[in-house]
This record gives structure tokens, C-alpha cells and sequence, in this order.
């Protein structure tokens, strides 16, 4: 171990966890529960319903890494309104409420073991490279809302005016791709 | 904090969303597991973000534009899930393979493409009600 990476080391403690790291390993455990049960239930609702509190969980995680904006963005954006589009959808496609046998698809041993080579992959070469490194939590804070707005309307203008644009051509897409041909009205 | 705690998570997250998209059979449920891949890539982009306290916080406009663009891939897939629902009255990504290329022997396969017509019509029959 480099001169540099001991003294982080020494400075924070692998066995001492604080009390910020307690809670997000917590929260951490019930994001990824959730996540597992999402992909896993038979029951088509239940797991829009689980996605929720995954997706809730995230949020949490963002609020512990002091990025409050995203928090709320999370929030509402996904929790309020894509899981609602997901249940609209489910409920349109006339999903069976209970148990539905099919919900896997024959190949579900190899996305398992898919996942779980990737798992294991993943896992091994981020806890190797950032085994040394600290996020400096205190300080001035890194998500509020002031920072965020003053750093997207500073630096991100366009891309955010682009993206406004792609947000119409979705909306427009969506309504095209939705609605009825004219000789079925 | 450890870095290590949200890049962990993010990988576990990330493959528990490429188990779902490999395994699941309803398409909206793997829409789902697509929402928790690009949560996982928003996870790694704060967590970054916040380490290495960027002035430009691209990391966070970044997640802002992913959450967005996740929101119009939502709504432009469940329409098309919709609409496939409603021509084929089924949204089982497994029995929707029309594209699908018929198995053939490789001597037939490299000949002209009289071959691909004695494929079962019934399916596209149903394509097309």
C-alpha cells in the first residue's frame, strides 16, 4: 500500500464505520431487497409496487450523498409518475392481478448466471480501485438546490434546451404511437 | 463516507436490472428492469460527483438529463408496448418473433430467398389483424 493510501486509511478506518455510512448501508440493503424482489415476484403489480420502494431507497441514498435536488427529482419524476406509468401500462395490458406462472421466460438460468458473472466481475474491479478512497461529506454542501439550479442555468443551458426539445419529441411520439387509426374510430 | 459503499451498490443494482431484462418475460417488466439499470448509472454519476466535488457538478446535471430521458423512454415504450398489445393481444416479448430468422442449414440459407417462404404464416396473420 502506497505511503498516501495508508494515511486515508489510518485517517478513516475500515472497521469504524461512521454514522452516515451505517445508515446508507441500511438503506443500501433495503434498495437492493427491494430490487431483487422487483425482478423475482410472480405478481406483476407487486413488483411495480416494490420498484417503488427501490426507487425510494435511491432516493434516500442521494439525500445521504447530499444531493438534495436529485433527491426530490427522483422523488417525483420517478415514484410519481413512471411507476404510475408503469401501472397505468400493466393495468392496460390487462396484466393478471395474482400469481401469473409466466412472468420468467425459459432462459432464466442463464440471466442468472449472466448476473451473477457480472455481479461478481463488477463488484471485484470497483472494490480493487476505490479500496483507498474517501468521499469528504463535510464542507459546503454539493446538491442543494441553489448550487444545482445556479450550475445548470450557468453551464448546462444547452444541453438542457436540447433535452427540453427531445421531451416534446417523446411526448409527440408517444401520443402518435398511441392514438387510434382514423377508420378504427 | 467510502466510495466503495455506492459503487457496490450501483454494480448490484446494475445487474440485478440485467438479470430482469435477461429473465423476464412481460414487457413491462422489463421496462422496469431497465429503470433500475439507469438508476444505478444515476447512483454512480452523484456518488462521483460528490467525490470528486467537480465545479461544473456534471455529474449531477448528468443524472438530471438521465432521469429525464428515462422519463421519455418510459412513455415512448410503454406506447409501444400498448400498441403492440393492441394488434397482437399479447405484450410477451417471447412470442414476438416475427423477425425472428427461421433456423435453417447453412447449404439452403446461402441460396437465394426462396427459402424463407415456407415459413408458418399464422403468425403474421396475426401481425396484420
Amino acid at each position: 500500500m502506497i505511503p498516501a493510501a495508508q494515511a486515508a486509511a489510518e485517517a478513516h478506518g475500515f472497521l469504524s464505520p461512521s454514522g452516515v455510512e451505517i445508515a446508507f448501508l441500511l438503506v443500501g440493503l433495503v434498495t437492493l431487497g427491494a430490487a431483487v424482489v422487483t425482478v423475482t415476484t410472480r405478481q406483476l403489480v407487486h413488483a411495480a409496487l416494490w420498484l417503488v420502494v427501490a426507487l425510494g431507497g435511491l432516493a434516500v441514498e442521494y439525500l445521504l450523498l447530499t444531493a438534495e435536488f436529485i433527491a426530490w427529482v427522483q422523488v417525483l419524476i420517478y415514484v410519481g409518475s413512471v411507476v404510475v406509468l408503469l401501472l397505468f401500462g400493466l393495468m392496460l395490458t390487462k396484466a393478471p392481478i395474482g400469481r401469473s406462472p409466466d412472468a420468467d421466460s425459459g432462459n432464466r438460468p442463464v440471466a442468472l448466471g449472466v448476473a451473477l458473472a457480472a455481479a461478481v466481475a463488477l463488484v471485484w474491479v470497483v472494490v480493487d480501485a476505490f479500496r483507498t478512497t474517501w468521499i469528504d461529506l463535510d464542507g459546503a454542501v454539493q446538491g442543494s438546490t441553489e448550487v444545482t439550479g445556479a450550475t445548470l442555468f450557468k453551464h448546462w443551458v444547452l444541453p438542457f434546451e436540447a433535452l427540453s426539445v427531445l421531451l416534446l419529441a417523446a411526448l409527440v411520439g408517444a401520443i402518435v404511437l398511441s392514438r387510434k387509426k382514423e377508420q378504427e374510430r | 463516507m467510502h466510495l466503495a459503499y455506492p459503487a457496490v451498490l450501483a454494480a448490484l443494482l446494475f445487474c440485478v436490472g440485467v438479470y430482469g431484462v435477461l429473465a423476464r418475460r412481460n414487457a413491462i417488466l422489463v421496462l422496469m428492469s431497465v429503470e433500475l439499470m439507469l438508476n444505478a448509472v444515476n447512483l454512480n454519476l452523484v456518488a462521483f460527483d460528490v467525490w470528486l466535488r467537480d465545479t461544473l457538478h456534471a455529474g449531477q446535471a448528468l443524472t438530471l438529463f438521465t432521469i429525464a430521458i428515462a422519463a421519455a423512454e418510459i412513455g415512448i415504450g410503454l406506447a409501444i408496448v400498448l400498441m403492440v398489445h393492441r394488434n397482437r393481444g399479447t405484450s410477451d416479448i417471447d412470442r414476438l418473433r416475427d423477425t425472428a430468422e427461421p433456423p435453417q442449414p447453412w447449404d439452403t440459407a446461402t441460396e437465394d430467398g426462396a427459402t424463407t417462404d415456407d415459413t408458418p404464416t399464422g403468425e403474421k396473420a396475426e401481425a396484420t389483424a
